[in-house]
């Protein structure tokens, strides 16, 4: 079976966010394979070791994104591709990032595309959906299952707390949500072997797009942190008596229940 | 310049949600006085046209066939793309749910379109909208522009308040006939495992336990606690790692993203993670045993104490308020 698995670098959930000159500060901080892709990998490795084939892992970005790559590489994962657009375009919406994944994956004759639900940067959970729209293949989103058998996978979809059990023709696109798997953390010999396993590096020439083609229709314009949350107020006395005035002022002054 | 506007009625268990009414309000600050028209997709679902109208839309278009019972992204693309060559809209509106989330981008893929998702606030009106989203679940936000084609967003509930119900409305309802064939998904089998039909992105009032339950039984002072206030239960990831409940629960950076009127955390530490997915909250209660707790920090109320004395506390003492009330 021919298999892609999307991951996108992220922060680290750990990190604090920051804003310098109107931009998300990015100094020092430690960035991973976005959590949801990485369950992505490990589903795309474990379907491999059970129907044979072969993993691809593919992210857009910069250079710096090879690290991200050969952690997955390191799990299990054959190949890796590296569409580095960082000399090409300043911005990258997901209008352009799923017209770019759908170019280089056009002539590719995935059987099985893997993706997170959500990245948990950006949040809008678009690219997966609009890749497989564009490839002209079947998706289902967020799930928690999957089993595959000939040219049907059955998979079980988590809707809202809900579980959907899905029939689903392939080729097929799925995003990943929490539940599916437990990732594999890279074994040492994993991590020699990654090494030396083979990492393209294209950019958007290589896949006859211009930069035209993935101008952003959606432009940030500012970026800016919530107000801070004050601390508010420890309720001190006699349990019963906090919880008392803890359920009055919900009522009288928050006006919440 | 006025835009004709569709935004899509959403329905679960034969009912509106609504954040569909929320939509409905966001699509009127985007319509510039120009036309706003429901649509609603479903087996059966044109009854329900009225309501939408009564909450400012001008009139509905249903699309009804039997494939449409159960959502999948064919049959339901299928429908809204028959609706929307039909109306040709400047802009459409979905609300952030399950549905909107896994239809959004296949129709912004056949529009070749941007689209904004989880939209929490819009600033500006017609033209001139800017649109603000939560980025780093909630740790950050970004305002952003639509700078060519169609103006499609999402609006995440509970953020955006809908017009009041205004039962003297009226408009005209009509259905679009559409094929729906070929899909590629069919649903097999729905397993509920929702509470009460509560759910947690649309509920006003969300009790979430951590670690501090020690067990799944743990939840139960909980369930009772969020059942009276009519709302949900989530809880943190500890409370998820250590099987005391369903990873669906998980309220943080992975897991949901919830702004509810009011979030009590209890045996909720309040790791930056977790944080990230509630502290945007209304009104934060926190409950546990370690002062020193990071949950207090965000917290508007804090009670010191055990849950399983604070939680009983609670319920009795809200009961007896609605008995006084």
């Amino acid at each position: 079976m021919n298999i892609y698995a999307l991951v996108k670098r992220t922060f680290d959930t750990e990190e604090r966010i920051s804003v310098q000159n109107g931009e998300i500060a990015e100094d020092g901080a430690e960035f991973i394979i976005n959590p949801y892709d990485e369950y992505a990998v490990e589903e795309a490795i474990r379907v491999r070791d059970e129907h044979g084939g072969e993993v691809t892992v593919l992210t857009i970005g910069s250079e710096e994104a090879e690290k991200q790559l050969r952690t997955a590489l390191a799990m299990g994962a054959d190949k890796a591709v590296l569409i580095n657009t960082e000399d090409d375009l300043d911005e990258l919406d997901e209008f352009g990032a799923a017209t770019i994944i759908a170019e280089f994956l056009k002539d590719k004759d995935a059987d099985l595309i893997l993706a997170g639900n959500v990245a948990i940067d950006g949040g809008s959970g678009q690219v997966g959906p609009r890749v497989a729209e564009l490839l002209g293949i079947n998706y289902v989103t967020t799930i928690t299952e999957l089993k595959i058998d000939g040219d049907k996978a059955t998979v079980i979809r988590d809707v809202e707390g809900d579980s959907e059990t899905i029939e689903a023709q392939m080729p097929l696109l799925i995003t990943a949500q929490q539940g599916l798997n437990d990732p594999r953390y890279p074994s040492l010999p994993g991590i020699m072997k990654a090494k030396k396993k083979p990492l393209d590096e294209l950019e958007l020439d290589d896949i006859d797009l211009e930069e035209d083609d993935v101008e952003v229709k959606v432009e940030r314009v500012d970026v800016f942190l919530p107000p801070e949350k004050q601390a508010g107020r420890v309720l001190e006395g006699d349990l019963q008596d906090q919880v008392k005035e803890l359920v009055q002022l919900l009522r009288t002054e928050a006006k919440v229940i | 310049m006025s835009k004709k506007v569709i935004v899509l009625g959403e329905v679960r268990d034969g009912a509106l949600r609504n954040v569909s009414f929320e939509a409905i309000a966001a699509a009127k600050k985007v319509s510039g006085d120009g036309e706003v028209v429901g649509v609603l997709i479903g087996d059966s679902v044109q009854d329900l046209g009225q309501e939408l109208i009564q909450y400012g839309a001008d009139r509905v278009v249903a699309v009804e066939h039997p494939h449409l019972k159960h959502y999948t992204s064919d049959g339901y693309g299928q429908a809204f793309m028959a609706v929307h060559d039909q109306e040709e809209p400047e802009a459409i509106v979905f609300g952030h749910t399950a549905l909107g989330k896994d239809l959004s981008p296949k129709i912004a893929a056949k529009l070749q379109s941007g689209l904004v998702s989880d939209v929490t606030e819009i600033e500006g009106e017609g033209d001139d909208a800017v649109f603000i989203r939560p980025i780093y679940s909630g740790k950050a936000f970004e305002k952003v522009k639509i700078n060519e084609g169609p103006v499609f967003f999402t609006v995440r509930p509970n953020n955006i308040e809908p017009l009041e119900q205004d039962a003297g409305r009226s408009g005209d309802v009509s259905t679009v006939s559409a094929d729906i064939q070929n899909l590629r998904s069919v649903v097999k089998d729905v397993v509920t495992k929702a509470t009460d039909g509560v759910d947690m992105s649309e509920a006003k009032v969300i009790v979430a336990g951590g670690r501090g339950v020690k067990g799944p039984e743990g939840f139960e002072p909980l369930k009772e606690l969020a059942d009276l206030l009519g709302g949900a239960i989530g809880a943190s990831r500890g409370a998820c790692d250590a099987d005391y409940c369903d990873y669906s629960l998980q309220i943080g950076q992975t897991g949901k993203v919830v702004t509810p009127d009011l979030y009590i955390a209890a045996g909720i530490s309040g790791a930056i993670q977790h944080l990230a997915g509630m502290s945007n909250s209304k009104v934060i209660v926190a409950i546990n045993k370690d002062p020193e707790a990071n949950i207090f920090k965000v917290a508007d109320y804090g009670i010191v104490g055990d849950l399983f004395e604070v939680i009983p506390m609670m319920i009795e003492e809200i009961k007896q308020l609605k008995v006084n009330a």
